[in-house]
Formats: structure tokens, C-alpha cells, sequence
């Protein structure tokens, strides 16, 4: 048992120094010299300030925006910190809803959800594509389908006083195929959409007022 | 489903396959003590740390020594790993100032991580400090790793030695798998990650102003070099509580096809190595070619019941049909870029292996769907399975289907040369039957109990679910979740990690038992009465027998949840 005593504490010790520190270490200082845009969370910047990461979805409310789809995500209530509330989006603390198929709060909420974007989005097609009303895995998905992103044009269109067609460009634009041509699917990245809109044609006064936070 | 689906799961079911044999060649080569290039490069550091460590690396160990030097080896990593978490607070690289753990939850994950299960209780981006991430996550994704492989190899010099009295040394395994084969392909996989866009930084959390003018906290930290080893040594266990959900520890379809490559890398390779050490590489490729009949079962399960979506929302005016423009499906839980093949693919790799990462939440998959991962645990995680874990676990039920082979003919049965006799079967028996014990029993204790059953989030036959997943994911050493289960207290923190060590330590030590009394056994050469174990017939038996033993065990359990949840929501009811 002695005998085994040394090599047990030895080891562990010289192992922890390789793969805990010189190995996290080292890759981060090659990461930082090769990708350092990757490696610092690919964020983006709009006039010296950092306004999201490309990679992080974002809460939109506005109207004259695409939205995201759904998110579980929830932080500490400022009142009573033993209590949760909900918080989209919230970048430090990923999570999914967990809500299983048959429970009846999720039916509920994909209702409420599903008659709230059919009243928002009065000219599009009939049937909302159930990425828009499904939440996340993380709470942060940065994408949503090419069909979530078509529903929500005429919206986007009329608010912004834009042709429909021309929107349409721009989401075409900025739809990402598949990688390699068959791996994971076409998605649309909700924030480079609305930066390329907000480009396009800036955002009226109105939409700051609308947004909720 | 789609045909574009199907090919993503082909092509990675290929290209892994291409794989196997190279790797598994390396791994021989390694464990040989052969030349390899990491083992010119990192020669001189492998010897000084024998050096300092007062090991001989030409002593062989007889079997009880080799599983003393493991346990002995596990109770530090388990006592440093606690306390480190325990006062993470008093400790340097901790720019978020997060709190020391409690000691329920650090008792809890430390067995997770020295147990290869990474259950995660903790929090992720909430819980651990960067050190903790570190020096105390990282460093167990390897060393216990490095652990079940060595195992794994030891039982199969059991078989493939002849009169011997040594399975190998525990410490030189355990060295050279992490330099040799485990150090060096972490670090091209972290490159690789954080090419992808998998941050890898020490900073604290960005502060962003959304372009609603909402204030966004983005938490960082060295998330490459972590998740490298989480998915190479099936560890699971998330830089982020969302785990390979999150953008940033899985950015495209391409980090994920990546992921599962490397979840499947090293289990497959074992196969071949088995086969080369005993000198037959068709007896590799027999117990590969099983777990890949049951691979093709649980994705096409998985996928296809996916695929379905929910029934509930068709009245509501959802479209979850698949088409160009979407994915389509069960999307709650489901991240975009993933869609259903992805999605299904990951789940079902992440449990035929004990690894236990997601890139989807399990939890909210339709009945039969959610299954399917269950099951794949249930049956003892041996489709390719966790590193060392899953060859071990297949060999288990090899020796049970020889037994049932030779009992039918009324013959001795023997299995890649060694006779198989009563002393094998028993611990085999045992090991198998100490599982049901930890994750069936503890789930009956759970749901009975209060401290149990105010746990769940979901009602009805889905909250038996989630409490059966836990225990079957605890047992598995697999770490994955039905993340409603609020796990993080006193109760769960302890009987799960309970489960844990049985899953793991009363599995090995009968196997390793085994492999001691095959070692000093005479080969058998192979006559016209031996059952043949490289072909097609023994491939269907012991596809058979796993899944047998696994229906008879679990198909009580499984009726009290997924099933009948299943035929509920067919009939319209909601909970």
C-alpha cells in the first residue's frame, strides 16, 4: 500500500502541472497568436465599444428588427436571491427550458408565443415555423432558419419602410449554407441581420423607445 | 428525416471507421512500449517523472496491485479535486470572484470527475472559477481517462498473455496514455476548436451593449483546451452549463461533427487494439462490427422519433415540417445550426459512449426519442463506449455470450483463447449486477422519498424519467441529463454520487479480477468445437445478449416512463 503511496501523490502532482497548467496555458498563448478574434469570444465592435459576439445571440423586441428564437435563459432575482427570473439571452448563464414533450406549461407557452407572432406578423404565411416558438438548447442560439427569417419580412419591411424584396436580398445575403455542403443546416445569424439592416437603413427613433430593457 | 441527414451520419460513421485501425495501431504501438513520435518527443519527461516518482517502469504488477494503484491513485485525485473546489474562493485566476463550492456539491463533483461521469451539478459559467476549470476539471478529464483506458488495456492482456501473472503496470499505462496519446491530440483538437471560434482566454466576462441598448454579460474563460479532453476522453462535462449547446463551446456544424469524432476516436481504436494484441484483428473488428449494429438501431430510433415532432403543436398552427428553408421537428431544446440530424446524431454518440456531453436537451425530446439516449446508458454504455470504459463493458457481455454459447452445445466455453470458467462468469455476473443495484434501486429510493421527488420539473411519466436518467446516467459514468432535475442538493449531490462509484468501482475491480485469472490461464488453441468469435454469428449473439440483459433488467422501468409517456401524448395528454 506504502509503496504505492509516493507514485499516487507524485504523479498526480507532475500530471496536474502538465495537463492543468503548462497545456490550458499554452494554448491560450498560441490561440491568442493564431485567432485571436476566436480566442477573445468573437466579439464585435461598433465605434470602440463592444456591442455582442457573433457567435452570442441577442433579446430583440424592437420591430423594426429580426427577432431570435425563445430563450430559457433566467438570472438571480434582484429581490431574493434563492429565486430565478426570467432574463433572454443571458450570456452568463446558458441554459435550455428542459420542458419535456407532454408538459403543459411548454404547450401553453408555445400558444401564447405562437398568437403573439401571428398578430405581429399579419402578412406572413400561415403556419409559424416552430424554431421561432421552440426555445434553445443554450438560450443563446445566435441563428434561426431561413424560414423564421422569411416569416418576419413583411414585418421587418413595413416597419422600416423598406421594398420586401429587397429585404429579402439581404437575408438571402446573410444566410449561411451548410458547411461543406452538407453539414448542420442553412441558418440566418439574427444580430449580423439586423446590423446589416441597421446599415442599410438606420434605425428609426421609434425602435430605441421600443425596446424593452 | 431527410437524406441530407442521413449522409452526415454516414460520412461520420466512415470517416470513423477509417480511423480505427491507424489509431488503433498508435495505441498498440504505445502501450507496447514501442517507438512513437510523441514518445521520441516527450521520452526524457516520461522517464524523469518515473524518476521522481520512485516507479520502475519494467516491474509489472500482479492484478491486486494494479487495482490498488488505481484506487490509491483515484482517492488523491479525489481528496485534492474536493478541497481545491471547497475553498476555490481563497485561490488565484478567479476574476469573476466566484464563491467556494458547498461540500455537497464538491463532494458530488469531484466523484463526477474521478469517476470519468461529469455529472454537472455545478453550474458551469456560474460555479467554477477559472483555476477550479483548470487545474481541477481539465486535469481529472485526462487522468481519468488515461484511467479507464489503462484498465481496459490491462483486461486485454489478460486475454491476449499466456501463463503470465501480470496485466501490466499501472503507472506506466497511465503515464503514457496521457503523454503519448491523450496530451498530444488535445492539443491539435483545442487549435482546431478555437479555430472554429471556441474562445480560449483567462478574461473576465465582456460586457456588451446589445444593439436594443440592453446590457449583455459574455462569460469567456479557457474553454478550448478544456472541451478538447472533455469530448477525447468522453468526460462530458461543460466549460458552460449548457454544455456543447453553447455557441461558444460548439460554434458550427463542423466543431460538432468534430466533437463526435472525437468522442468515438479512441473507443473505436480499443476494438482494434484488442485485436492486434491477441493476434487476430478480426476479433476487433467483430466486437466493433456489434456496436455498430447497435449504433445504427439507436440513431435511426432517435432520429426518426425526432423528426415526428411534437404532436401537440400541429393544432396550435406550427409548421414543423422538414424543408429547405428549415429543419423542422422536435426543435424545443434544439439549437438551429444543429437542426434534428445533428442533434440526434450527438445525443445518441454521447450516450453510446459514457461521455455525456449534449448539444441538445435531452429532457425536452419526445418520449421515444428521449429513449433512446436512456437506453443506450442502460445497456451498459459498450456501443464503442467510454474510454477503456466501453470495451471493458463489451467484453463483459462477450464472456456472457460465449457462457450462453458453450451452455447450448454443453462445451467449455472459451473466448480469443482462454477458457472461460465459473470464476469469470461470477465476476462478470457481479459486475453487471452491481449496476441495476445503484441505478434502478437508488431511482425506486428517489421516488419515494421527498427529498426525491422535489426535485423534478416535469409531471407524470416524464418526471419518472428524469429521476430514472439521472440514476442511469450515474451509474453509466456518463454525465449526461434530463437537466430539469433540480440535482444540486444535499440528496442528489450524494446518492448520485453513490451511484457513480459503484458504476465505476464495482465494475472495474470484478474485471480486473478477471483479467488476473485469464493471465495465468494456458492459450487454448482453437479446435473444431471452438465457437468461432470473429464472425457473423458471434456478432449476432452478442448483440443479442446486450440487448437481452439489458431489456430484462430495464424494460420494467422503462415501461413506468418514456413508454407510457409515449402512448399519453399520442392520446392528447398533457401534465
Amino acid at each position: 500500500m506504502l509503496n504505492h503511496l509516493r507514485p499516487a501523490i507524485v504523479l498526480f502532482v507532475l500530471l496536474t502541472l502538465l495537463t492543468g497548467v503548462a497545456y490550458p496555458l499554452a494554448m491560450t498563448g498560441i490561440a491568442q497568436k493564431l485567432f485571436p478574434r476566436q480566442a477573445n469570444g468573437s466579439l464585435i465592435e461598433k465605434d470602440g465599444k463592444v456591442i455582442g459576439s457573433s457567435l452570442i445571440g441577442q433579446n430583440f423586441t424592437g420591430q423594426q428588427y429580426f427577432h431570435g428564437r425563445p430563450s430559457a435563459t433566467t438570472d438571480t432575482d434582484p429581490n431574493d436571491s434563492t429565486k430565478t427570473i426570467p432574463a433572454p439571452y443571458n450570456a452568463a448563464n446558458s441554459s435550455g427550458s428542459n420542458a419535456g414533450p407532454t408538459a403543459k406549461s411548454l404547450i401553453d407557452r408555445v400558444r401564447e408565443d405562437t398568437a403573439k407572432l401571428q398578430s405581429e406578423n399579419p402578412d406572413a404565411g400561415a403556419k409559424v415555423p416552430v424554431d421561432l416558438v421552440t426555445t434553445s438548447g443554450s438560450g443563446l442560439d445566435p441563428h434561426i432558419s431561413p424560414a423564421a427569417a422569411e416569416f418576419q419580412v413583411p414585418r421587418v419591411a413595413k416597419a422600416r419602410g423598406l421594398p420586401e424584396d429587397g429585404l429579402r436580398k439581404l437575408v438571402a445575403a446573410h444566410t449561411e449554407p451548410r458547411t461543406l455542403g452538407f453539414l448542420g443546416e442553412p441558418v440566418v445569424n439574427v444580430l449580423a441581420l439586423n446590423l446589416a439592416l441597421d446599415a442599410l437603413a438606420p434605425a428609426k427613433p421609434a425602435a430605441a423607445g421600443e425596446a424593452n430593457r | 428525416m431527410t437524406l441530407n441527414g442521413w449522409v452526415q451520419i454516414l460520412v461520420y460513421f466512415l470517416l470513423l471507421t477509417a480511423l480505427t485501425r491507424p489509431l488503433g495501431g498508435f495505441l498498440y504501438r504505445v502501450f507496447e512500449g514501442q517507438a512513437t513520435l510523441p514518445g521520441r518527443l516527450l521520452g526524457p519527461l516520461e522517464r524523469g517523472f518515473y524518476k521522481l516518482a520512485g516507479v520502475d517502469p519494467k516491474a509489472e504488477q500482479h492484478w491486486t496491485s494494479y487495482v490498488l494503484a488505481m484506487l490509491l491513485f483515484n482517492l488523491v485525485c479525489f481528496v485534492t479535486l474536493f478541497f481545491l473546489q471547497l475553498y476555490q474562493n481563497h485561490l488565484p485566476l478567479n476574476p469573476q470572484g466566484q464563491s467556494g463550492l458547498t461540500p455537497d456539491l464538491a463532494f458530488n463533483t469531484a466523484i463526477s470527475f474521478v469517476t470519468n461521469t461529469n455529472w454537472q451539478a455545478y453550474g458551469g459559467e456560474t460555479t467554477m472559477s477559472y483555476l477550479s476549470q483548470m487545474l481541477g476539471l481539465t486535469v481529472h478529464n485526462f487522468v481519468s481517462a488515461a484511467t479507464g483506458i489503462a484498465l481496459a488495456v490491462a483486461l486485454v492482456r489478460g486475454f491476449a498473455r499466456r501463463s503470465g501473472k501480470t496485466i501490466g503496470n499501472f503507472w506506466v499505462d497511465l503515464t503514457r496514455c496521457t503523454l503519448y496519446v491523450l496530451l498530444p491530440l488535445s492539443i491539435v483538437a483545442a487549435l482546431f476548436l478555437v479555430w472554429q471560434g471556441m474562445p480560449q482566454n483567462l478574461n473576465a466576462y465582456t460586457d456588451a451593449a446589445t444593439l436594443e441598448g440592453a446590457k449583455q454579460t459574455i462569460a469567456q474563460g479557457p474553454v478550448a483546451s478544456q472541451v478538447a479532453i472533455k469530448m477525447l476522453g468522453t468526460n462530458g462535462g461543460g466549460f458552460f452549463n449548457a454544455n456543447a449547446a453553447h455557441p461558444f463551446e460548439n460554434p458550427t456544424a463542423l466543431s460538432d461533427f468534430f466533437q463526435i469524432l472525437l468522442i468515438f476516436a479512441i473507443p473505436a481504436a480499443l476494438t482494434n487494439l484488442l485485436g492486434r494484441m491477441v493476434k487476430n484483428e478480426l476479433q476487433g473488428w467483430a466486437v466493433y462490427s456489434a456496436m455498430a449494429v447497435l449504433f445504427f438501431a439507436g440513431v435511426a430510433t432517435c432520429y426518426w422519433a425526432e423528426s415526428q415532432g411534437n404532436p401537440a403543436f400541429t393544432s396550435l398552427g406550427i409548421d414543423q415540417q422538414a424543408s429547405a428553408l428549415q429543419a423542422g421537428g422536435n426543435m424545443e431544446g434544439k439549437e438551429a445550426r444543429f437542426g434534428i440530424a445533428r442533434s440526434t446524431l450527438f445525443a445518441t454518440i454521447t450516450t453510446d459512449a459514457s461521455c455525456g456531453a449534449v448539444n441538445s436537451m435531452h429532457d425536452s425530446y419526445t418520449p421515444l426519442g428521449g429513449m433512446v439516449p436512456l437506453v443506450n446508458i442502460l445497456l451498459g454504455e459498450v456501443v464503442f463506449g467510454g474510454v477503456g470504459a466501453g470495451l471493458y463493458g463489451m467484453l463483459a457481455f462477450a464472456i456472457v455470450a460465449v457462457f450462453i454459447a458453450g451452455l447450448m452445445v454443453g462445451r467449455t466455453p472459451e473466448y480469443l483463447g482462454k477458457k472461460i470458467e465459473a470464476k469469470e462468469v461470477k465476476m462478470v455476473m457481479l459486475a453487471l449486477l452491481c449496476l441495476p443495484l445503484a441505478n434502478v434501486g437508488m431511482t425506486a429510493l428517489a421516488a419515494v422519498l421527498p427529498q426525491g421527488l422535489s426535485g423534478l420539473s416535469n409531471a407524470g411519466p416524464h418526471g419518472f424519467s428524469e429521476l430514472f436518467y439521472a440514476y442511469a446516467s450515474a451509474t453509466g459514468n456518463n454525465g449526461s441529463a434530463f437537466g430539469g432535475l433540480s440535482a444540486n442538493t444535499p440528496f442528489y449531490n450524494v446518492t448520485l454520487a453513490l451511484s457513480m462509484m459503484i458504476g465505476r468501482f464495482a465494475f472495474i475491480v470484478p474485471m480486473l479480477a478477471v483479467a488476473g485469472s485469464l493471465v495465468v490461464k494456458k492459450h487454448t488453441p482453437a479446435s473444431a468445437g471452438t465457437f468461432p468469435t470473429d464472425g457473423g454469428l458471434f456478432i449476432a449473439l452478442l448483440v443479442g445478449v446486450v440487448i437481452i440483459v439489458g431489456g430484462l433488467t430495464y424494460f420494467p422501468a422503462l415501461a413506468l416512463g418514456p413508454i407510457v409517456e409515449h402512448f399519453s401524448m399520442t392520446a392528447g395528454n398533457l401534465y
